[in-house]
């Protein structure tokens, strides 16, 4: 193989990058995808496999805030905020949709407990925000009444 | 077929408080729909989304189908104007995004 200046220095740069890369994958702290508790098909099942046997309170600490009727299922905007200390997830459930777990946020310690995001809804459901903060489940939910479902089609 | 995932976004500091809104272009594939001839278009949605900001994980989501297509994601920390953080995300795929936001 003839190697010209240019195409070695090309050669150089491109597996200097490749080894930067993989130098700096494992530095990044993914939130371990929880694959049980996503693929449950019930809510019950789901809030399980997620939190385990913590106990779950109706908390008015947990601002869930949602349209009362989506005209489509496919973009429910969703947001959660929360007054409480010390917060270290969000999760939101649809109860009935196939996997009824849609999204669940870790926050750090400087971080806010508000969250926004957009999600899909098969049908007219319960949708519930759960709030973990100092070792305690707190829960809000409300009904959302779609007129077009965003699953499947 | 993309290649990459590409996540645009925005950062904005007021009070201290850096409001931050991510737009990510994924497919979100639930893995239920059918393509023309009754197939089932595979699944494929993204996964993990992390967020650092001086060396803190501020923000770490996990991303089931449940969430739209293209998803919108906004959250908020404690920041400075001018300092950057970094987004990284996955999806099932094995797909990564990478980029780097400086807070205005």
């Amino acid at each position: 193989m003839k190697l010209s200046r240019r195409s070695f220095f090309k050669t150089v740069g491109k597996s200097a990058g490749y080894i930067a890369l993989v130098a700096s994958l494992p530095q990044i702290a993914w939130a371990k995808w929880n694959e049980k508790a996503f693929t449950a098909k019930t809510l019950d099942a789901a809030i399980k496999a997620k939190f385990g046997d913590l106990s779950i309170v109706d908390s008015g600490d947990v601002k869930l805030s949602a349209p009362a009727i989506a005209e489509n299922g496919a973009m429910v905007q969703i947001s959660v905020s929360s007054k409480l200390p010390d917060v270290k997830s969000i999760s939101l459930f649809v109860k009935d949709n196939p996997a009824p777990l849609v999204t669940s946020m870790n926050l750090g310690p400087s971080a806010l407990a508000q969250i926004k995001t957009r999600i899909r809804m098969g049908k007219t459901s319960e949708v519930t925000a759960i709030v973990e903060a100092g070792g305690k489940l707190h829960r809000a939910s409300q009904q959302v009444k779609v007129t077009i479902g965003g699953c499947g089609g | 077929m993309m290649k990459k995932i590409k996540i645009r976004t925005k950062a904005k500091e007021k009070k201290g408080i850096v409001k931050a809104k991510l737009l990510i272009k994924h497919p979100m594939e639930s893995g239920m729909r059918k393509d023309k001839e009754g197939k089932l278009i595979p699944i494929h949605h993204l996964k993990e989304v992390t967020v650092v900001y001086k060396d803190e994980t501020v923000f770490a989501g996990e991303f089931g189908t449940g969430v739209s297509k293209d998803p919108f994601i906004s959250f908020a920390f404690k920041g400075t104007k001018g300092d950057k953080f970094t987004v990284d995300a996955n999806d099932s795929k094995g797909l990564v995004g990478h980029t780097e936001v400086t807070i205005k």
